[in-house]
C-alpha cells in the first residue's frame, strides 16, 4: 500500500501552485485550468484515503513519521483518525468551490490568488495531518501567510487594516501556544502529542498551559471577546477567502482544542470548562444580538459565524461536566459530536452564505443591505438557494445546521437544563437575524434599477451553490455517515477525559 | 394484515415528489402539468392514508412501529427516522390528505391568474410531506423535523406575495413567533432524553411512570417535579404552533398569505400540530396535573378572548382567523381536562368546517374580486348560492347547533370540562360556555354582513377595462366598493372542494362520536389515567347521538347561540344602526378588542424594537467602543504612542547621544558609590 497518502495529499496542491505560478499573469485561463486539476486532484486523493481509513479503529491511522529536526527530537509526523479525515475532506472540497468560484470574478493576477489559495488548502490539511505539535505549529503559522496576501491584495478598500488586524491578533494568540510547547518539550524531550497527552502535569502546570492553549484557539475560533478580527477580515477579503476563512480556517481552532487542550491538560480544561462554556453561551445570545443589528451583509454572516462556533466550543467542553461531573460518557460524545457535526456543517452553510454574498457583490460591488430588495423578482434561483442557506443558518431540520446544535443542546441539557436554556435561544435570535437579512435582502418589491438589471445566477455560481446545497442537504437528512466516521476516534477521545493527571 | 412500509413510504413521498416536480421543473411541466403532478401525489396519499385506516380499523392489522432509518447513533442515544402508524396517525393521516386535495383542487381556480403558480403548487405539495412526516413520526427527532418543516413552509406561504410589505412583515413574525415555541419544546425533547433516555416514543413513553418524583434542580434549593417541566415545555412548542395565547400573535397576521393556505395550513392542519403532539404525548402530560391545568388556563383565555376579538373585525378572513383562534382554545382546554380524545374530534371536525369556511371566504373574494371588507359586501346569496349555503352549513358547525358535527365535538367539551375537578376548570368552564355565545355572535355577524341586507357596492360596467385581469399582488388599488363586474357564482374548482366539505362538517360529529370519544377506538394511542376520565364519565350517559342533540336543543350552549343569533338577526337584517350605537356606546371595549389587547404594540415595541436597540448598544458599545477601541486598537494606540516617545531620543545628533552618554556614566558610578557607602 502507498503510505505517503497524507505527504501526498498535503504537498499535491502546494507544489501543484508552481506550475499554476508559472502560467503567469499572461495566461490566466492556464492558471485557472491547472488550479482546477490540482484541486480535484487533491480531492480525489482524500477520497481515495476514505475507504483505506479504518473507522471502527480508534488508532491514528496511515502512520508517517520521519526525524525532521534531529537537534530538537522533531518529527515530520503524520496520521488521520476519524475527525481530521472529516474535516480533510471538507477541505479538499472547499478547495474545488472556491477555485471555481474564482473564476471570472478574479481578474488581477488570477495565477497568483490561484497559487494562494492551493498552498492554503495544502497548509490546511498538514494541521489536521501533523501528530507532532511543533509541526502543527509550523503548519498553523504557515497558514496565515496566504491568508495574509488573500486580504491584503485582493481584498476590499481598507484590507490593509483587515489584514494587518487579523494577521497580528492571530499571532498574538499563538505566540502564547508556542511558549506553552516548549515549556512542554523541555518537560518531556519531544513534539509527539501522543506522548504529550500522557505526561503528567501538575494542576499549576497544567492552568498555565490550559491559558496559553486557551488564547490561541479562542483567537482562532473565535470566540468572544477575541472575535473582532473576523467581521473586519471577512468583510475586507475576496469571497474566496472569506470562504475558505469561514468554512475551513476556523474549524483549526476547534480541533486544536480537541487535540492540545483536552489531552494534555483535562485537569485544568475540567476546572474552567465554565470559562469557555460561559463564553460560548455569551456569542450565542451577545452575538446573536449585535448580528440583528449589522448593516453590511458580510459583517452580520461573520457574527452569525462566531455564534454558531459557539456551539463547537459549548460541546467539546460540555464533555467535561459530563465525563467527570456525571459520568455520563455517551452523552460527553453526543456533546463532542455534535461540536465535530456543527464543524463540518458550518464549513458548508458559511461557505455557502460568503458565496452567496459573492454573488450579489459580483453583480452590485455593495455590501450593504439597504442596496438590495426585491432581489428574488430578478434571481428566483439565486433566490432558492439563498432560502436554502438561509434556513440552514437557523438551525432548520432537514438540513445540516440543525443537526450539531440539536446534539449539543441535547447533552447541554443533561449536564445544566441552564445551559441548554441558554443555548436554545439561538433558534429564537438566529431566525430573527437571518430571516432579516433575507426579507431586506430577498423578498419585497425591487428597490432600485440597479437590483432590475441583475442577472440570475450563471452555470457556474449555479454549481458552487449546488455543490454546498447537496452538502448541507445530505448532511442534514443523513448525519450518521458523518457521526459513524467519527465515532471510535470521539469516544477514544472521550474516555480520555476521565484520565486524571494530578 | 401487517401495514406494509412501502405503502408508508408512498403515502408520506408521493406529495415530496409531487413538490419537486413542480417546484423544479415547473417551468418545463408548465400550469397544467404543475397542478396534475402534485394533485395526483396528494391524492395517492390520500387514497392509500384511507386504505391505512380501513386496514387499522375494519382489516384489524396492528400498530406499526418502525424505524425506516437510522438518523445518528451515539452510544446509548440514538435518533431514527421511522412511522408510529396507529388509529390517531391514521386518522390524522386522512384528514391531512383530504383537506390537502381539496385544497389543492380550490386552488386551481383561486390562483389561475398568479404568476406564481407552479411554486404555490410546490410549496403546498411540501407542506403536506412535512405535515405527513410530523404526524407519522415515531419519535421526537421527526416530530420537530416535522414541526419546524411546516413553520417553513407556513413561512414562505405566508410570504407568498413577496411584494407585499405587509406579507414579509407577516411571514417573518410568523417564523419568530414560532420560533420562540419551538425553543421551549427543543428544551422539552432534550428533558425527555435526559430523564427517560430515548428519543423513541414507545420506550419513552413506557418509561414514562419512572418520572413520579424525578425534580429537576432549577436552583441551590429549588427543585420542580420532572414531568411538569418536561410537559409545560412540550405545550410552549404547542403554543407556538397552535397560536395559543400569548403566542397567538402571528396566526391573524398569516392571513396574508393566499386563502387556500389559510384554510390547510392555518385553520385545518397545522395549527393541529399543538394539539396532535400533546394528545400523542398523554401518557406523558398525564404524569403533571400542574401541567395539565396550565394547559386549560392558556387554553381557555384563548377561547374567550380572541374570539371577542372576531366580533369587531371587518376582513372576512380575519373574521374566520380569530375564531380559528377561538376553537384552538376549545381543544386545548379539553387537552387540559385529560379530554385527549374530545380534542382530537374537535381537531377533526374543526378541520372540516373552518377549511369549508376559508375556502367559503375564498370563494366570496374571488367573486368580489379580491375585496375582503365585509363592510362593502351584502346581499351576495342571490349571486353565488352555493357558497352561500355551504357556508351556512360551516357557520352552524361552528356554532354548535345540534345534529352539526361541531355540535358534537364542542359540546363534549364543555361537558369534559364541567366534569372535570382539576384547578382552574371553574374558569375553563365559564370560559367555553362565554365562548360559545361569542362564537355565535361573531359568526352570524359576518353571515349576514356577506351574505344578507343590502349590496353595499355598486357595480360600475368599465368595458374598456375589458375583462379585470387585476393582479393579486395589487389587491387593495381598487375603490372600496366599486366593482368592475357583477359579483358570480365561482367555477366547479372552487365550489367542488366545497360541497365536499360541507358533507362531513354535516354528519361526521353524529357517525364518529361514539366510537371516538366513548369507544376505545384510540386504544393504546390515547393513555388517561382512571381517576382523570373526563370523558368516561360522560360516556355512562350517552346514549345515542340522536338522543344527544335532541338534549341539546335544551342546553344553555344552545340557547346561547340562539340568543346571540336573534340579536344579530335584529341588528343586521332589521336595524343596522344597532351596531354602530352598541359600538358608541361600548367605546372602551371596542377599543381593547379592536386593538387586540395591545398585545402586537407592545410586542413590537419591546422585542423587535428593543431587540435591534439592546443589538446596537452591545455592538456599539460591546463590541466597537470597549473591545476593538480600547483593547485592540487601544493596544495598537498605545504601541504606537510608546513608539514614538521613544522614537525622539533617537535624534540622531552626537551630542544628544554623549549627553546621555555622560549621564548614563555619572548615574551608574553615583550608584555604586551609594551602593559603596
Amino acid at each position: 500500500m502507498f503510505n505517503h497518502l497524507l505527504s501526498l495529499l498535503i504537498w499535491l496542491p502546494i507544489v501543484g501552485a508552481i506550475p499554476v505560478l508559472l502560467a503567469g499573469s499572461s495566461r490566466p485561463n492556464a492558471a485557472r485550468w491547472i488550479s482546477l486539476l490540482v484541486a480535484i486532484a487533491t480531492f480525489a486523493v482524500s477520497l481515495y484515503l476514505l475507504p483505506q481509513y479504518n473507522a471502527s479503529d480508534a488508532a491514528k491511522q496511515m502512520v508517517e513519521d520521519h526525524l525532521w529536526i534531529a537537534g530538537l527530537n522533531v518529527h515530520y509526523a503524520l496520521a488521520v483518525d476519524g475527525i481530521a479525515i472529516a474535516l480533510i475532506l471538507l477541505t479538499t472540497l472547499v478547495g474545488i468551490l472556491v477555485i471555481v468560484g474564482a473564476w471570472e470574478v478574479i481578474q488581477v493576477n488570477p495565477h497568483q490568488y490561484m497559487a494562494a489559495m492551493l498552498v492554503l488548502e495544502g497548509l490546511m490539511i498538514g494541521v489536521f495531518c501533523a501528530t507532532d505539535a511543533l509541526l502543527f505549529y509550523v503548519f498553523f503559522e504557515a497558514m496565515l501567510i496566504p491568508m495574509f496576501i488573500l486580504i491584503g491584495v485582493w481584498g476590499g478598500p481598507r484590507r490593509v487594516y483587515a489584514t494587518l488586524k487579523f494577521f497580528i491578533y492571530t499571532f498574538f494568540g499563538s505566540i502564547f501556544m508556542l511558549v506553552g510547547l516548549i515549556y512542554l518539550y523541555l518537560k518531556a524531550g519531544t513534539f509527539d502529542l501522543a506522548q504529550l497527552a500522557a505526561l503528567p502535569l501538575s494542576m499549576k502546570e497544567q492552568t498555565w498551559l490550559f491559558f496559553a492553549f486557551l488564547i490561541a484557539f479562542a483567537v482562532k475560533v473565535p470566540m468572544v471577546p477575541v472575535h473582532t478580527w473576523l467581521p473586519d477580515a471577512h468583510v475586507e477579503a475576496p469571497t474566496g477567502g472569506s470562504v475558505v476563512l469561514a468554512a475551513v480556517m476556523l474549524k483549526i481552532g476547534g480541533y486544536g482544542f480537541l487535540r492540545f487542550s483536552l489531552p494534555i491538560t483535562p485537569d485544568a480544561s475540567e476546572a474552567y470548562a465554565w470559562v469557555v462554556i460561559g463564553l460560548s453561551l455569551i456569542a450565542v445570545i451577545y452575538i446573536g444580538y449585535i448580528a440583528l443589528v449589522q448593516e453590511d451583509m458580510k459583517k452580520l454572516v461573520a457574527y452569525s459565524s462566531v455564534a454558531h462556533m459557539g456551539f463547537v466550543t459549548l460541546g467539546i467542553f460540555i464533555a467535561f461536566m459530563l465525563v467527570r461531573g456525571n459520568n455520563n460518557l455517551d452523552a460527553a460524545k453526543l456533546g463532542v459530536q455534535g461540536a465535530m457535526v456543527q464543524m463540518i456543517s458550518h464549513g458548508f452553510v458559511s461557505g455557502a452564505m460568503f458565496s452567496c454574498i459573492g454573488v450579489l457583490y459580483d453583480r452590485l460591488h455593495t455590501r450593504q443591505i439597504k442596496d438590495y430588495g426585491g432581489v428574488i423578482n430578478v434571481m428566483p434561483w439565486f433566490g432558492f438557494f439563498y432560502v436554502l442557506f438561509a434556513m440552514a443558518n437557523c438551525g432548520m431540520p432537514g438540513t445540516s445546521g440543525f443537526v450539531g446544535e440539536f446534539q449539543v443542546i441535547l447533552a447541554s441539557f443533561q449536564a445544566n437544563p441552564w445551559i441548554a436554556l441558554f443555548a436554545a435561544f439561538t433558534l429564537i435570535i438566529s431566525a430573527a437575524y437571518t430571516l432579516y437579512l433575507v426579507k431586506r435582502v430577498l423578498w419585497g418589491d425591487i428597490t432600485n434599477s440597479h437590483v432590475a438589471e441583475m442577472k440570475d445566477i450563471n452555470g457556474r455560481e449555479w454549481f458552487v451553490l449546488g455543490v454546498f446545497a447537496a452538502g448541507t442537504l445530505v448532511l442534514g437528512i443523513w448525519p450518521e455517515p458523518l457521526v459513524h466516521l467519527m465515532d471510535s476516534s470521539v469516544s477514544q477521545l472521550v474516555t480520555q477525559l476521565g484520565n486524571h493527571k494530578i | 394484515m401487517e401495514l406494509s412500509t412501502s405503502i408508508l413510504l408512498t403515502i408520506a413521498l408521493a406529495p415530496l415528489v409531487g413538490c419537486l416536480l413542480a417546484g423544479f421543473f415547473g417551468r418545463f411541466i408548465g400550469r397544467a402539468g404543475a397542478h396534475t403532478v402534485t394533485i395526483l401525489g396528494v391524492a395517492i396519499a390520500c387514497g392509500l392514508s384511507i386504505y391505512v385506516l380501513y386496514q387499522l380499523t375494519a382489516g384489524g392489522a396492528p400498530v406499526y412501529n418502525h424505524n425506516i432509518y437510522t438518523w445518528f447513533e451515539i452510544g446509548q442515544y440514538s435518533a431514527h427516522v421511522g412511522f408510529l402508524i396507529d388509529r390517531l396517525t391514521a386518522m390524522m393521516m386522512v384528514v391531512v390528505t383530504f383537506v390537502s386535495l381539496l385544497v389543492h383542487i380550490y386552488t386551481i381556480g383561486y390562483m389561475h391568474e398568479d404568476p406564481g403558480y407552479q411554486r404555490f403548487f410546490s410549496y403546498i405539495s411540501l407542506f403536506t410531506f412535512s405535515m405527513l412526516m410530523l404526524v407519522m413520526s415515531n419519535n421526537f427527532m421527526q416530530l420537530f423535523f416535522g414541526w419546524e418543516a411546516v413553520g417553513l413552509v407556513s413561512y414562505l406561504l405566508i410570504g407568498f406575495w413577496f411584494k407585499r410589505p405587509t406579507a414579509i412583515f407577516a411571514n417573518l413574525k410568523a417564523f419568530v413567533v414560532n420560533r420562540v415555541g419551538d425553543f421551549g419544546f427543543l428544551l422539552g425533547i432534550a428533558g425527555v432524553l435526559y430523564f427517560l433516555g430515548t428519543l423513541d416514543y414507545a420506550t419513552a413513553f413506557s418509561a414514562a411512570p419512572t418520572l413520579v418524583g424525578k425534580t429537576l434542580q432549577i436552583t441551590q434549593n429549588t427543585h420542580w417535579d420532572a414531568a411538569t417541566v418536561i410537559c409545560i415545555f412540550l405545550f410552549i412548542g404547542a403554543m407556538g404552533k397552535s397560536a395559543q395565547v400569548p403566542l397567538h400573535v402571528w396566526l391573524p397576521d398569516s392571513m396574508e398569505g393566499p386563502t387556500p393556505i389559510s384554510a390547510l395550513i392555518h385553520a385545518a392542519t397545522m395549527v393541529t400540530a399543538g394539539i396532535f403532539m400533546v394528545a400523542r404525548m398523554s401518557p406523558l402530560f398525564e404524569l403533571s396535573d400542574t401541567a395539565l391545568s396550565f394547559v386549560m388556563v392558556i387554553g381557555a383565555t384563548g377561547a374567550l378572548f380572541t374570539g371577542l376579538i372576531g366580533i369587531v373585525q371587518n376582513d372576512i378572513k380575519r373574521v374566520v382567523a380569530y375564531s380559528t383562534l377561538s376553537q384552538l382554545g376549545y381543544m386545548t382546554v379539553a387537552l387540559g381536562v385529560s379530554a385527549y380524545a374530545g380534542a382530537v374530534f374537535h381537531l377533526m371536525t374543526h378541520a372540516f368546517f373552518k377549511a369549508l369556511l376559508f375556502l367559503g371566504a375564498g370563494s366570496v373574494i374571488i367573486a368580489m374580486h379580491h375585496e375582503q371588507d365585509m363592510r362593502y359586501m351584502g346581499g351576495l346569496r342571490k349571486y353565488m348560492p352555493i357558497t352561500w349555503i355551504t357556508m351556512w352549513i360551516g357557520s352552524l358547525a361552528l356554532c354548535g347547533v345540534p345534529f352539526f358535527a361541531g355540535f358534537y365535538s364542542k359540546d363534549a367539551i364543555i361537558e369534559a370540562v364541567g366534569e372535570s375537578h382539576r384547578w382552574g376548570s371553574n374558569y375553563a368552564y365559564f370560559c367555553v360556555m362565554a365562548g360559545a355565545f361569542v362564537t355565535a355572535l361573531y359568526t352570524f355577524r359576518q353571515m349576514y354582513l356577506t351574505f344578507h341586507g343590502k349590496e353595499r357596492f355598486t357595480v360600475v360596467h368599465d368595458h374598456s377595462h375589458g375583462h379585470h385581469v387585476e393582479h393579486k399582488d395589487d389587491h387593495g388599488h381598487h375603490e372600496p366598493g366599486i366593482m368592475h363586474q357583477t359579483p358570480h357564482e365561482t367555477p366547479w374548482v372552487v365550489t367542488l372542494p366545497l360541497i365536499l366539505l360541507a358533507i362531513p362538517s354535516i354528519v361526521v360529529g353524529a357517525f364518529a362520536i361514539k366510537p371516538l370519544l366513548y369507544g376505545e377506538w384510540f386504544g393504546s394511542a390515547i393513555h388517561v389515567n382512571e381517576a382523570n376520565n373526563v370523558l368516561g364519565e360522560l360516556g355512562k350517559e350517552f346514549h345515542s347521538w340522536v338522543g344527544m342533540a335532541l338534549h341539546g336543543f335544551t342546553q344553555l350552549p344552545f340557547l346561547l347561540v340562539l340568543t346571540a343569533f336573534a340579536i344579530q338577526t335584529y341588528i343586521y337584517l332589521f336595524n343596522p344602526s344597532v351596531a354602530d350605537r352598541i359600538k358608541n356606546a361600548l367605546k372602551p371595549i371596542y377599543n381593547v378588542l379592536n386593538h387586540k389587547y395591545w398585545f402586537d404594540a407592545v410586542y413590537y415595541i419591546v422585542f423587535a424594537r428593543g431587540g435591534i436597540a439592546l443589538g446596537r448598544a452591545l455592538w456599539k458599545g460591546g463590541d466597537t467602543a470597549v473591545i476593538d477601541g480600547v483593547l485592540v486598537d487601544g493596544s495598537a494606540g498605545l504601541v504606537d504612542r510608546i513608539a514614538g516617545g521613544v522614537r525622539r531620543l533617537q535624534s540622531g545628533y552626537l551630542y544628544h547621544y554623549a549627553f546621555a552618554m555622560i549621564l548614563g556614566l555619572i548615574l551608574l558610578l553615583g550608584g555604586y558609590w551609594l551602593v559603596g557607602q
